[in-house]
């Protein structure tokens, strides 16, 4: 069971302080958004206080992990369990975004048909089965988003850059060094771009359609969905310039490549998301 | 409905382990006393009676079900122990019996159900009925308004009657402690009653155990249940969801009467409208309208500010030289009439009169040491809404 | 409950540094044994359970007698809030992960758990969260009056001690995704040659379909409480009807995580129970492959029922139909898991030592606690006990008289394990008389109380439910003291006692008791050979 080049036991580590870095900075962290959100004094400083200790523990941390993988530590069962604890914890990245595909299934088929119905006249007169909508208690017109324009070209983006990143790995499992390189460097160019765009458009709809957070449910959904999808994309652009940075290290083997995959699950998973939103939030 | 004595009372004062053994012995005696009450209310509705009866039945299934099992197991931990040297046998695997209890439990499980589909189509079955009458929640209140029949139109509060000094313990508590309002719900007896529910700040429940109906009342929605009460007489429930601190002191309090004394309740109401409703250009003088204000201010502001204007801070604000209070009176009115979202504070332009809400606010701006001297008219009250 | 560090070097071929370790209590802070971090879990989850308790204990004083007495109504929501939270995920849950740890590596054969460093993180994420629950009662307006149900608008309503409670609910959840995934993978991957799926241990796979429901669920609940956040800070309206949305949606999402969360708690539960009592039978498990399909159904099902807890908030006769009936199929499975323990313990030569005790407590009365639960699964029924104190009942007949009384007799079981040394027999049987006799008296009444049509959630009743609150008050601390007694037993058997063999229980099986106990520091750093006939505990 064991690599030639690696460890004949399973890997455990020695121990570590950075666990409890972490908490420390999720528990700044939390009190930040807490004081913030109240609007009391010195939430900003516990925020950056936050993020501040957040970095320096996952530098702290990936560092070492990446030193014990570099240093051949692992062998073939350690990377087995890499695979299965990432593939759980993409399971769970997918219920997270289930809640709030649901509870737009859940508005469109359920809640707006229900209010609009004849029985729920007389609380919401004249308030019509359609959607997009802001609701029964709406006031201000909008304008909603289109799939067509951005959108399109932002589902175009995601897919080419998981051709791209696949690219990628096939150059780093035949030995393409170069291959690999300008594979992510692609990958990481349209994820940026695709966040680029992401941004031109909430600026458009804030600006130009009336379209906000505040829009009633579709709003809320609208922008929690694709901002939550939004947020998996800087992640996964984050995760990709880290493996790129250590691909130019020279890190990484043609079989022994466990991060690089990883991260390429990922990309596929927030990939597999926004044809999901595509479809949902701004198709159909 | 359970019936409370003196008895009981007494036995409320007795001291902790003392109480404690006596409940020990109650439960062994059962229902011989009527405040040890075991079962279900008694139900006053063909629907709670079906209720009923499933429970019963129900609670006949599981009871046999456990005996049956820990019969099973009473024998093995006498006979099997190894104390009476018994060798442990060696089996591990039955199919047939493996399937028959997965088997058995299934079949149980298919007949119970039938009675329960039924018994729950028939609750659900909201239609013709004879009458209407929403039922609105507020923290913590019930408004009752009159959608059909005679009393189409009528539309009240009904409010938790106990005293406060009963609750703080400072007065003997009434036989109908936290179970009686000023204005039950009237309706009359062997009518089918469609209850439409809804509340405008926070879920609340309506339940009245006895007809066996249990409806949420949740903001922004309409829902609805029936019942057809078959006996005359008062009937109890409370709130049954948590909606906040006064969630124990919004009891349901439905009175059931007799054709005639419908009628005659009706004819009153009406004439009770018809004197009560207010000239809206009537120019009241402060003193009128503080006396007014004071009994709105009691009824509907109390519960959260406090009569004595403090509030529970931080929750809810003292009025008493709060900013507001002192401030503009559009600020004033505006914060009464369109509540503030996303707190307590509800909108209550939607539930007083002009003339209400101007006394009321008259009244604050002028209770404890607000003396501003002010007189709010109900025009503009009216002038202000919707603004 | 700790490992003693010298016998951890024992026979222990030295090979890497990681047998060293801090001392003091850097050891505790950057552990990466699974054996300290059980230990942590367990004595966290203690603690926990005695400010959940405390807390329950201000609610029993209030509800002695009629009237307001010592805490305002406020207040008193805020106990029932966190008395619910503390209890479900700083008491129960830790526990259970507690056993995990400590066992799950030892009885596959495994040298650690899968991501040791990761386990020490998960474990050090709970301590955060309960201060931002406790302190939460101290901020201004006090912590979240809500229930721990969290339904808007309420909670839409509340001041700043909601945020702390969302907030602890995202790291708890954290803490809880983590977790379960190391013990997934550990359970997927690190089992020693031989023993398949079918061979492994119940608790093990009591705990891979528990932590797949809790993988599944919990990032839900995070969804729901993140959504509830943005609705009270930014103006959004999932759970507002002027704005499209419904306050219910957030009681679906809240009970799809909510249902498998019950059973979250009841299925390693139910793993312990599967190894104390063929261990005091002496005989096998019966019906170890129906246990594994049972287990697996009531995961499974667990997704489906969720509305059960919504009969009354309009849902349609349909909705109301078919979540009856799925309902009542979770009885099936269950009732299996109940039948097989039966025949484990027929023609068995049972004794009847503390662990057993607790094993056979927790049989009896979740049993009570199941099958009024199937009561409460006919909607027509459940429209009149919704609310009320029967449901209460039901409650803490599956949750303290069948998780914790599950917890103990794991507790009792395995003690000798981690300490090295026998306990106190006489005290553990006083803990378990004294706490099942006050339990009965603390939460039997409750049923009678729910059928009367006492509602829940209330620090104030009317006089006709005045008798049997004084009962259950009554139970209910004495249920509360008895648990003292652990304590000192636990005391006691760190500190010393009569020596324990590696198989202090002749009837017990598996790899775990073939180490000498206490069992040392670093057990398996090789797979051991495995022996299919010790196979199902
Ligand atoms: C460990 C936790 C746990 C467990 C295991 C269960 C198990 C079950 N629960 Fe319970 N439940 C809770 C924890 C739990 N519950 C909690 C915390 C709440 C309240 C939440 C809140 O509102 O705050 C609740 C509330 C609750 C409700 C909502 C009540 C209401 O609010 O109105 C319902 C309704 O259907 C229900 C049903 C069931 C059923 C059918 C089971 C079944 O799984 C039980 C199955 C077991 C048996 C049936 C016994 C053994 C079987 C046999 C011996 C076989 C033969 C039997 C037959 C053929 C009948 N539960
Ligand atoms: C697993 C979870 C769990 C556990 C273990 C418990 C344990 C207990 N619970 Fe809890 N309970 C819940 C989960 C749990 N509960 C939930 C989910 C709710 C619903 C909340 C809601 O509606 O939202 C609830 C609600 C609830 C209510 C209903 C309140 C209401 O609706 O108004 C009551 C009332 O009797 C109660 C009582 C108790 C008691 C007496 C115990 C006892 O078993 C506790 C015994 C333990 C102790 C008492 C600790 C011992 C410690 C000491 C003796 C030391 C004391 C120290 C000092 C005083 C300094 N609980
Ligand atoms: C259910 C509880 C509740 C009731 C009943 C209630 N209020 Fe309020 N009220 C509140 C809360 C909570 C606030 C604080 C809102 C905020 O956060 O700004 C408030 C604020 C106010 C304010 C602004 C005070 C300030 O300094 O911010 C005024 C004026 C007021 N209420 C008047 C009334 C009047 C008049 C009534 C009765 C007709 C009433 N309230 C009934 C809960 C209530
Ligand atoms: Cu209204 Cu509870
Ligand atoms: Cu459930």
């Amino acid at each position: 069971m064991s690599h030639p080049a690696s460890a004949s036991r399973y890997f455990v580590p020695e121990p570590s302080h950075w666990p409890v870095v972490g908490s420390f900075a999720l528990l700044l962290l939390a009190t930040g958004a807490i004081l913030t959100f109240n609007s009391i004094a010195y939430g900003g400083y516990f925020l950056l206080g936050g993020f501040a200790v957040l970095t320096v523990m996952l530098f702290g941390w990936f560092g070492r992990v990446i030193g014990e993988s570099e240093g051949q530590r692992y062998n073939l069962q350690v990377d087995r369990s890499f695979r299965w604890s990432m593939a759980w914890f993409i399971f769970s990245e997918v219920m997270f975004f289930a809640a709030f595909f649901g509870a737009l299934f859940y508005v469109r088929v359920l809640s707006i048909p229900d209010l609009a119905s004849a029985e729920q006249a007389a609380l919401w007169e004249g308030f019509k089965n359609q959607w997009p909508t802001a609701g029964p208690a709406a006031k201000d017109a909008f304008t909603p988003m289109h799939a067509w324009g951005i959108p399109a070209i932002n589902t175009l983006l995601l897919l080419s850059s998981g051709a791209t990143v696949t690219w990628a790995h096939w150059g780093l499992v035949a030995n393409k060094r170069q291959q690999l390189i300008v594979g992510l460097i692609l990958t990481v160019l349209l994820g940026l771009l695709f966040l680029g765009l992401q941004v031109y458009e909430y600026r458009e709809a804030y600006s130009h359609f009336n379209l906000k957070l505040t829009t009633g449910v579709y709003g809320s959904t609208f922008y929690m969905l694709t901002g939550f999808h939004g947020f998996h994309v800087t992640l996964g652009v984050t995760m990709l310039t880290v493996i790129l940075l250590r691909a130019l290290k020279g890190h990484f083997t043609g079989e022994r490549h466990f991060a690089f995959e990883a991260v390429a699950w990922y990309w596929h998973f927030v990939d597999v998301v926004w044809l999901g939103l595509f479809v949902v939030v701004y198709w159909l | 409905m359970a019936r409370y004595s003196n008895k009981n009372r007494y036995l409320n004062r007795l001291r902790l382990g003392k109480a404690g053994l006596l409940g020990l012995l109650g439960m062994l005696s059962g229902a011989a006393n009527a405040a040890w009450q075991l079962n279900l209310q008694e139900p006053v509705t063909a629907t709670a009676r079906r209720v009923y009866d499933l429970h019963t039945l129900l609670t006949v299934v599981i009871v046999v079900i456990f005996v049956g099992v820990f019969a099973v197991v009473t024998y093995s931990l006498i006979f099997h122990r190894k104390s009476r040297g018994h060798k442990p046998a060696d089996f591990h695997d039955n199919t047939t019996v493996e399937l028959a209890w997965t088997i058995v439990p299934a079949l149980i499980l298919i007949a119970i159900a039938f009675p329960a589909t039924s018994a729950l189509v028939n609750m659900r079955d909201t239609s013709q009925p004879d009458l209407t009458i929403k039922v609105t929640g507020y923290q913590w209140k019930w408004g009752y308004e009159y959608l059909t029949g005679d009393a189409a139109g009528v539309k009240y509060m009904s409010v938790l009657a106990t005293p406060r000094d009963q609750i703080e313990n400072k007065a003997p508590k009434g036989e109908h402690y936290l179970l009686e309002v000023d204005r039950p719900l009237v309706v009359p007896v062997g009518k089918k009653v469609r209850i439409l529910t809804t509340a405008t700040d926070v879920i609340h429940n309506w339940s009245v155990p006895a007809f066996a109906v249990k409806t949420d009342a949740v903001p922004g929605f309409l829902r609805d249940t029936w019942f057809r009460a078959d006996k005359e007489g008062t009937y109890r429930g409370q709130c049954s969801e948590l909606c906040g601190k006064d969630h124990g002191f919004m009891p349901v309090v439905v009175e059931v009467v007799s054709d005639e004394k419908y009628a005659a309740w009706v004819a009153e109401q009406k004439q009770q409208m018809a004197s009560a409703a207010d000239d809206p250009n009537k120019v009241w003088k402060l003193d009128e309208l503080l006396a007014r204000g004071e009994k709105v201010y009691a009824a509907n502001c109390a519960s959260c500010h406090q009569a004595n204007g403090q509030g529970l801070p931080p929750v809810f604000p003292a009025l008493d030289g709060s900013k507001i209070v002192k401030g503009p009176k559009e600020g004033h009115l505006d914060i009464v009439i369109n509540g503030k979202p996303g707190t307590a504070m509800a909108a209550f332009g939607a539930q007083l009169s002009d003339t209400d809400i101007a006394a009321v606010v008259a009244y604050e701006r002028n209770a404890w040491t607000n003396k501003l001297g002010e007189v709010i008219q109900p025009a503009e009250v009216k002038a202000r809404r919707g603004k | 409950m700790q490992a003693t560090h010298t016998a951890g070097h024992a026979g222990d071929h030295h090979h890497d540094d990681h047998a060293h370790y801090p001392s003091g209590w850097k050891r505790w802070v950057t552990t990466t044994n699974h054996k300290d971090i059980g230990s942590m879990y367990l004595w966290f989850s203690f603690v926990m359970f005695l400010v959940g308790g405390a807390m329950s204990l201000i609610i029993r004083a209030e509800l002695f007698s009629p009237g307001l007495q010592y805490v305002s109504p406020e207040f008193y929501n805020q106990m029932l809030t966190l008395h619910a939270l503390i209890m479900v995920f700083g008491a129960i849950m830790p526990a259970f992960v507690g056993f995990a740890n400590w066992m799950i590596p030892m009885m596959i054969g495994a040298s650690d758990m899968a991501f040791a460093r990761m386990n020490n993180w998960s474990f050090w994420l709970l301590p955060p969260a309960a201060i931002l629950l406790t302190v939460s009662i101290f901020v201004p307006g006090g912590a979240a009056g809500t229930g721990w149900t969290l339904y808007p608008p309420l909670s839409v309503q509340m001041g700043i001690g909601m945020d702390m409670t969302i907030f602890a609910v995202h790291i708890l959840g954290m803490s809880s995704i983590m977790g379960s995934i190391n013990i997934v993978t550990t359970i997927l991957n690190l089992r020693t040659p031989g023993m398949t799926l079918m061979k492994m241990p119940l608790f093990c796979w009591t705990w891979l379909v528990t932590g797949f429901l809790l993988i599944a669920s919990m990032p839900i609940l995070a969804g729901a409480v993140t959504m509830l956040l943005t609705d009270r800070h930014f103006g959004t309206t999932f759970f507002n009807a002027a704005g499209g949305g419904d306050p219910v949606l957030f009681q679906h999402i809240f009970w799809f995580f909510g249902h498998p969360e019950v059973y979250i708690i009841a299925l390693p539960a139910f793993g312990v129970v599967s190894h104390v009592i063929p261990a005091f039978s002496r005989k096998h498990l019966f019906g170890y492959t129906s246990m594994v399909y049972a287990i697996a159904a009531i995961g499974l099902i667990s997704f489906f029922v969720w509305a059960h807890h919504m009969y009354v908030t309009g849902i349609p006769l349909t909705g109301q139909l078919y979540f009856m009936y799925a309902t009542m199929l979770i009885a099936v499975p269950t009732g299996v898991k109940v039948f097989n323990w039966v025949t484990t313990m027929w023609r068995g030569s049972l004794t009847f030592e503390t662990p057993m005790l607790f094993a056979l407590g927790f049989l009896v009365l979740f049993t009570i606690g199941g099958l009024t639960g199937l009561v409460l699964a006919m909607t027509a029924v459940d429209i009149q006990l919704q609310d009320t104190y029967y449901v209460v009942a039901h409650f803490h007949y599956v949750m303290v008289a069948g998780a914790l009384f599950s917890a103990y007799s794991g507790l009792y079981f395995w003690l000798p394990k981690w300490t090295g040394h026998m306990y106190n027999e006489g005290l553990g049987k006083l803990h378990f008389w004294l706490s099942i006799i006050f339990f009965n008296i603390a939460f039997f009444p409750q049923h009678f109380l729910g059928l009367a049509g006492m509602p829940r959630r209330i620090p104030d009743y009317s006089q006709q439910f005045a008798d049997f609150n004084v009962v259950s008050s009554v139970g209910a601390f004495g249920f509360g003291l008895s648990q003292l007694l652990v304590l000192i037993v636990v005391f006691q058997a760190v500190k010393g006692g009569a020596k324990a063999d590696s198989r202090p229980w002749d009837g017990a099986h598996g790899l775990e008791w073939t180490v000498p106990s206490p069992a040392p520091y670093h057990t398996f750093e090789d797979p051991p050979a495995f022996d299919a006939a010790e196979a199902h505990a």
